[in-house]
């Protein structure tokens, strides 16, 4: 069994598992963080971006300042935004058989693998995964098409010229497979090719796998995945939370008696309590709108906002900001309100409550009826006519290069009343912050990510104990910027395999044992022996098939029926084997009885010794030893057979046959 | 006993007898208990036998009854030893053989009632009565009673077992102490025969080797030696000492909270605190033998003793200060800082502890901040104590907690995963700290405090309540910053903290967290009320927008942080940091003045504790004389009583009278009547002067508020206004003004009730009504002499005597006891026969 790791980013997880005859692939995340090397695309003519000078080298060389622009000390590259794809070289893709999606961050780079790899087999995700994927998916696309780039920068991939740039461009890794962000018909395409499942269905893989999605109680639909076989079995755990926000709780107890345990999605910044987050989220808020601030928050359409609204609604009647508006802008806004109102069994119980009363399960929908949050799938438009400050606008990309975001931070970037909060912890904010420097609005990071943290971690292992754990390199160490914090690592025994991107680990995994089924007439014919209370034993002769990694044991071919008196000799040297087998021995031999019994024979000087492994009966003056062990019997004698058959026969008396 | 009791009494024991009858409310028995007591304290008890043979019957009735039920059974056994606690009584229950049936082993022990554990509580309690002389100790030593004691000591029921222990030390005690004429040596022979076979149980117990018999024989000498001071008990100490020695030496330790409580009784007790006394030998040994957890209580009793030792006290705090020791040393520390203990100490065991488990680690470092933090304020008695090492150490302590602590060593790592984020050590090393601040520290480390406790405050991941002990530890360092420096205004350090602070106080105003803008709201009173007039603070905090936020949450949707909100709105109001005077239109109109809005939160606000708080931030302003407040404080007193006077809380309206008595006194010392330097007025002025007086507190209308509170229906109202009252009456009565002017009013000198008084407010209500509202210059109903008539006239005295006694007074006597146990035994029987 072997683990194929395409991806470096501990939270976008992308491993092939190759397992039995199956391929599987879990999880395609995109590593987005690719594009904070470039400049944001702004959707209004910004004169601050276009003005930028061009980056020269130190000798002067101006070869790159059409690409690449320097802003407050920082180069970008001045192209449509990249991603950093897995890594397409280290398995052939098209032999992957089927994908198993986790949730639905870790599918955005699925039509980089469906639509250009030659993959031909299934993609299973949960309903609420692939919609809410789907939106992710279109916004991505939208936000990036709708600013159309002329220029695409390509000179400075070459590793030549990457070797001369400044960091953070000189370390970038594989820039060269850095791709452009798919089309919306790549996207329709590679949704086609999912199956949806439920949570605890059994999908049979090729009758050698069964592969199951539990909740993982991170995200709507989140799931984590059992593969397992009748003898193994290999849990997925990605992106799973034990904090009671709005998807259904995470199911740990079938994560129970793994072999091994593949462990991603980790929080991404394990030192920041969630809820202290939202407290601190809260407070810079209201300070910021009571001296007539604004506050922007750079978010995903989907997730977390769904419970930063539920505090805001039972926050602003006390924080006395009953009258201030929020701003909801994405392209898919008004769908990701509503489909969040819509998956009531995938949602944690007190939310699948409220829809039998009827209620909306999210309160967000009464704040959007009393009109305390609008939303808009663009600035443009209706937006514009309804647009008060101070306001508060959730809006994406959480990288700050594009999207309606974009125009906010160069809109409210210069005055120090506004503030934006970054909740995501997919990017690092001053890296995000970056290009739009110097900036006078406040910043206040406050990540939520309530994915498990370390000792959650550990509650968790302790209590499902796989015995082996496979997760990213990252988390087996503290990380660098606080190396001293040993309790930000995973402890257990044996000690975590850790993988890294494009590296392959052999799992520490023997399979033991198949499942053979025996035909029904098969079975018919056995007559089984009791040999101990509840056992029973019988021999079979049979012949195995195989097929669809199905073993069956079926009748063996009926010698047939003798034809012709001429014939009947062959038929008889056809099966000469039979006469030759033996029955076989079950039972053990009580030693007193045994002597009782040689004595009966006349063996008068029986002597017993006992020994580590069982008895040595001993017989002086015959000069013979019989040596009675747990799995064997040895008679010892010098050369007189008959005295041997004579005791072999007594010993067999105890001995049952069958 | 009187007559009609007597009376009554046969019936009684008729009902108690009758397995028919149920006594339905068990404390009608305990009342007739102590009646019983009481009655055979003050007359011979003998006598009332004799007099009441229904007693006597009963108890025999009682020993008849094979099903009698247990709460009767156990009644019928103390009611015994009541009596039998009088030598003469005693006597006269030995002749019938009474108390051999109910207290020898022949007795309820073979009943099956004797399961139910009240009725051998009721046995033990029988016997603790009559232990009062010497008849009864010997009757218990020949009937068998006292080996029922010993194995009552092991009695499932943790009450009984208790009670069982402190029947032996009071009888061994009482046998001690009738034998007091004669010296006693540490031989057996000496002793009294029952004494000998309480101690020689003890000494057996100890000797069991098992870990009940043992704790009960300590916890029966802990009782003793914690009750009992006379000599003898050295006597029997000595006879103890080699036990539990060995007891200290066995492998493993048993009974060790049993021992540190015997050796702490022990310690407290005159005739064991010389320092020759060998008991400090054996603390010493403890203190070495015990666990770490469990010595820690011991020391710290030794440290709090008046009298031991200096060297058993040096080793108590080495041990006290263990476990911060290893903390401060698995952090690294500035090279040449004087760690708190030895490095030679050896922490092993500490070690294990602190890293065996999160609770145990948590458990221990609590367990230490708490002891060290109740020593504190003796800590200039202990020579020895290590102020700044123990600063240094906590702070490493809340460093752990925080993840902010460079570990030196893998021990040091370990430490830092189980305590990050543990909010029982954060909130004991918080508390600790707050303490340290009483000592003197160097500015260094006092820079590293503040840093610590800014981290705390500003964390998002602090808790509610570790946030609420970080701003209570803040207070006390900023107090005690103050306070060492020489200017009057506050030092350039504490400047420094206090911009860093307010604009987290701002955040955590703003927190969605309740209990989290309660505490900031607490700390910015407390800040406020210390440091209102230092002009630092002042700036700082009006350069802020706290006062504004505060503001805000008066309106909070939390009821608890509006009474916050309220009080530090008063006291920013009074300390004339408020952005918004009170009395004074603001700017624009739509913003309200502070006193209305409080007036309104006193009037509207569905939550007692707001109200609370409004009437209390009045109080103190009328008290003070806020500035706002003096410019038309009749204005103020009149709109404030107006609205008390219609709530339902009884504490508001209590509040409210203590506000129309501060009213009441600065009106009348007004006038300079208090004054003993003042230019002696005429008594024509003097009059005229309490005349205006009065007239002024009968247009604020406060006599028909205090009237009114007089006949409240709760009684702390009723009880306070009777005192307002009675001061003013007394101070009329001072200037004569209260003389009657006719016949009439003499009649009624003080004999009227409230009943009168209540119709004659609604008299003066009537008036009030009548007069048409379009007159302008309205004179007010109340006059002076209404006031006056109404002071003569009800019997303030009695009506205070009536108000001191409880609201059962009338219903307590024994004859009422009596005949409400008949009554509901009564109705018991109507009801049954109803149900044919």
């Amino acid at each position: 069994m072997k683990l194929y790791c395409l991806s470096g980013h501990p939270t976008l997880p992308c491993n092939v598992l190759k397992f039995k005859s199956t391929t599987i692939m879990l999880d395609c995340g995109l590593d987005m963080t690719s594009t904070l090397n470039f400049l944001p695309l702004p959707l209004v003519q910004s004169p601050r971006l276009s003005n930028l000078p061009g980056w020269a080298l130190k000798d002067g060389n101006t070869f790159l300042d059409k690409e690449l622009k320097e802003c407050s000390g920082h180069v970008f590259v001045d192209s449509v935004p990249e991603f950093c794809l897995p890594e397409t070289e280290l398995i052939d893709l098209s032999t992957v058989d089927v994908i198993l999606i986790s949730n639905y961050h870790c599918m955005m780079a699925l039509p980089y693998i469906t639509e250009h790899t030659g993959f031909t087999g299934t993609v299973y995700a949960t309903e609420p995964t692939v919609q809410i994927g789907r939106l992710l998916m279109e916004e991505l696309v939208n936000f990036i098409e709708r600013v159309p780039k002329a220029q695409s920068a390509s000179l400075w991939k070459n590793k030549e010229v990457q070797r001369l740039l400044p960091a953070p461009l000189k370390d970038a890794v594989e820039v060269s497979t850095w791709r452009r962000c798919y089309t919306t018909q790549e996207v329709n395409s590679a949704l086609s090719k999912i199956q949806l499942v439920g949570y605890s269905q059994k999908i049979e893989l090729f009758g050698a796998v069964q592969v199951t999605p539990l909740s993982s109680g991170y995200a709507l639909g989140s799931s984590n995945w059992i593969i397992q076989s009748h003898y193994e079995k290999v849990s997925y755990v990605s992106g799973s939370s034990l904090l009671t926000t709005h998807p259904q709780p995470m199911d740990q107890a079938s994560l129970k008696n793994s072999d091994v345990l593949i462990l991603t999605g980790l929080t991404q910044i394990p030192t920041a309590n969630p809820d202290g987050m939202v407290g601190e989220f809260c407070s810079n808020l209201a300070l910021t709108v009571r001296n007539g601030g604004n506050v922007l928050v750079p978010c995903y359409p989907s997730g977390v906002i769904y419970d930063l609204l539920e505090c805001l609604y039972q926050y602003i009647d006390s924080a006395g900001l009953s009258n201030i508006p929020f701003y909801f802008i994405s392209p898919v806004a008004n769908s990701s309100l509503e489909f969040a109102q819509i998956f009531a069994e995938w949602l944690c119980h007190n939310k699948q409550t409220k829809v039998y009363l009827p209620e909306p399960p999210f309160p967000h929908a009464e704040l959007i009826q009393t009109n305390k949050l609008k939303h808009y799938p663009s600035i443009h438009g209706d937006f514009s006519n309804d647009f008060k400050q101070p306001c508060v606008v959730f809006t994406g990309h959480p990288s700050l290069r594009f999207g309606d975001v974009v125009h906010f931070m160069e809109l409210w970037g210069k005055s120090s009343l506004n503030t934006v909060i970054f909740t995501e912890p997919d990017f690092s904010y001053l890296d995000a912050l970056a290009p739009y420097q110097p900036l006078a609005m406040k910043c206040i990071y406050c990540p939520i990510d309530t994915r498990l943290n370390f000792i959650q971690v550990s509650k968790l292992l302790k209590e499902v104990q796989p015995l082996n754990v496979v997760c990213p390199e990252q988390y087996t160490q503290p990380p660098p910027a606080q190396s001293h914090r040993m309790d930000l690592m995973i402890d257990c025994q044996p000690p975590a395999m850790s993988y890294r991107r494009a590296e392959v680990l052999a799992l520490p995994f023997k399979r033991r044992y198949e499942k053979i089924e025996i035909m029904p007439e098969l079975a018919d014919s056995l007559v089984p022996l009791e040999i101990k209370p509840g056992i029973s034993l019988a021999t079979v002769s049979a012949v195995l098939h195989t097929k669809d990694n199905k073993h069956v044991l079926q009748a063996p071919p009926r010698p047939s029926q003798p034809q012709a008196s001429k014939k009947r000799k062959r038929v008889s040297d056809d099966i000469p084997d039979c006469k030759l087998l033996k029955p076989l021995l079950s039972g053990s031999i009580p030693v007193d009885q045994f002597v009782q019994t040689l004595e009966k024979h006349g063996f008068s000087d029986v002597k017993v010794e006992d020994t580590a492994k069982g008895h040595i009966v001993l017989l002086q003056e015959a000069e013979t030893l019989i040596q009675i062990e747990e799995d064997s019997t040895h008679i010892i004698c010098d050369n007189d057979e008959m005295l041997r058959v004579r005791l072999r026969d007594l010993v067999l008396k105890f001995l049952q046959k069958f | 006993m009187d007559i009609e009791c007597s009376r009554l009494l046969p019936s009684v024991c008729a009902v108690l007898v009758d397995p028919k009858q149920f006594v339905a409310d068990d404390t009608c028995l305990e009342k007739l208990l102590d009646w019983f007591k009481t009655v055979t304290e003050s007359e011979s008890s003998l006598l009332v036998l004799q007099e009441n043979p229904c007693l006597i019957e009963l108890l025999f009735h009682v020993l008849k009854l094979q099903d009698v039920s247990s709460n009767i059974l156990s009644f019928t056994l103390r009611l015994a030893g009541i009596f039998a606690a009088h030598e003469n009584s005693f006597q006269y229950l030995q002749q019938g053989e009474v108390l051999l049936s109910l207290f020898s082993e022949a007795g309820p022990l073979s009943r099956p009632a004797w399961e139910d554990p009240s009725v051998r509580s009721g046995w033990i309690q029988g016997v603790g009565s009559m232990v009062q002389h010497e008849r009864a100790v010997q009757f218990l030593c020949d009937c068998g009673a006292i080996d029922v004691i010993f194995s009552l000591q092991g009695d499932p029921s943790l009450f009984v077992a208790s009670a069982a222990s402190q029947l032996l030390v009071h009888i061994l005690g009482f046998t001690m102490h009738s034998q007091r004429a004669m010296p006693l040596s540490i031989q057996d022979c000496d002793w009294p025969l029952c004494a000998r076979m309480i101690v020689g149980h003890i000494e057996e117990s100890l000797c069991s080797g098992t870990v009940p018999q043992i704790t009960q024989a300590l916890n029966v000498l802990t009782t003793l030696f914690g009750r009992c001071h006379d000599s003898w008990t050295e006597v029997l100490w000595m006879r103890m000492n080699p036990l539990v020695g060995s007891l200290l030496e066995k492998e493993p330790l048993m009974a060790a909270h049993s021992l540190v409580d015997l050796f702490l009784s022990m310690a407290r007790s005159p005739v064991f605190s010389h320092l020759e006394c060998d008991l400090w030998t054996s603390s010493r040994q403890a203190l070495n033998r015990l666990s770490p957890t469990q010595a820690g209580p011991l020391a710290l009793g030794i440290l709090n003793l008046k009298d031991c030792p200096q060297t058993l006290r040096t080793q108590a705090l080495s041990i006290l200060l263990q476990p911060l020791a290893c903390v401060l040393r698995a952090a690294s520390q500035p090279a040449g800082f004087p760690g708190l203990l030895d490095e030679s100490v050896n922490d092993s065991v500490i070690t294990d502890i602190l890293l065996s488990s999160k609770s145990s680690c948590a458990g221990l470092l609590c367990q230490t901040l708490a002891h060290l933090e109740e020593l504190q304020p003796l800590s200039h008695l202990l020579v020895d104590w290590p102020h700044v090492p123990l600063l240094s150490a906590v702070m490493t302590v809340l460093q752990f907690c925080s993840g902010l602590a460079t570990p030196a060593s893998s021990v040091g790592d370990r430490l830092c995963g189980i305590l990050i984020g543990c909010f029982r050590v954060q909130r004991s090393a918080l508390d600790f700290l707050g303490t340290l601040s009483q000592g003197a520290s160097p500015s260094t480390l006092v820079r590293q405090v503040v840093e610590i406790l800014l981290v705390y405050l500003k964390s998002p991941d602090s808790s509610p309540t570790v946030l609420k002990k970080a701003f209570q530890a803040t207070l006390k360092w900023l107090l005690s910053l103050s306070k060492t420096s020489t200017s009057s205004d506050l030092c350039p350090q504490t400047q420094h903290f206090l911009r860093d602070l307010f604009p987290i106080l701002q955040k955590r105003l703003c927190s969605p967290c309740w209990e989290v803008r309660d505490s900031a709201l607490e700390f910015l009173t407390h800040l406020t009320k210390h440091w209102g007039g230092r002009a630092g603070f002042r700036q700082a905090l009006l350069s802020s927008e706290v006062p504004e936020l505060a503001e805000d949450l008066l309106r909070d949707p939390e009821s608890y942080v509006r009474a916050s909100a309220v009080t530090a709105m008063g006291q920013l109001s009074s300390r004339g940091l408020c952005s918004n005077p009170i009395g004074t239109e603001s700017k624009n109109d739509e913003k309200k003045s502070l006193f209305l809005e409080l007036l309104e939160i006193l009037s509207t606000d569905s939550e007692g504790f707001p109200r609370r708080a409004v009437i209390q931030v009045f109080t103190e302003w009328l008290r003070e004389g806020h500035t706002d407040v003096s410019k038309d404080k009749e204005q103020f007193v009149t709109k404030v009583l107006q609205v008390v006077s219609c709530d339902l809380d009884w504490e508001v309206r209590v509040q409210g009278l203590e506000l129309a008595l501060v009213f009441l006194v600065q009106t009348l010392g007004q006038h300079g009547t208090e004054c003993p330097y003042a230019v002696e007025m005429s008594s024509l002025t003097q009059s005229t002067l309490l005349t205006e007086s009065l007239q002024i507190l009968c247009r604020v209308k406060l006599f028909e508020f205090i009237f009114s509170a007089l006949c409240d229906c709760d009684r702390p109202v009723a009880r306070k206004s009777c005192d307002i009252l009675l001061y003013l009456k007394a101070q009329l009565s001072h200037h004569g003004s209260l003389q009657g002017s006719g016949e009439a009013c003499t009649a009624s000198l003080g004999t009227q009730s409230t009943a009168w008084l209540e119709t004659t407010l609604r008299k003066w209500r009537a008036r009030d009504q009548g007069q048409p509202s379009g007159v302008a210059d309205r004179v007010d109903c109340q006059e002076p002499d209404d006031v006056l008539e109404v002071l003569r006239s009800v019997d303030l005295e009695g009506l205070r005597g009536t108000l001191a006694k409880s609201s059962d007074h009338i219903e307590k006597s024994p004859q009422s006891l009596l005949q409400d146990m008949l009554a509901t035994v009564g109705i018991l029987e109507e009801n049954e026969a109803d149900c044919y």
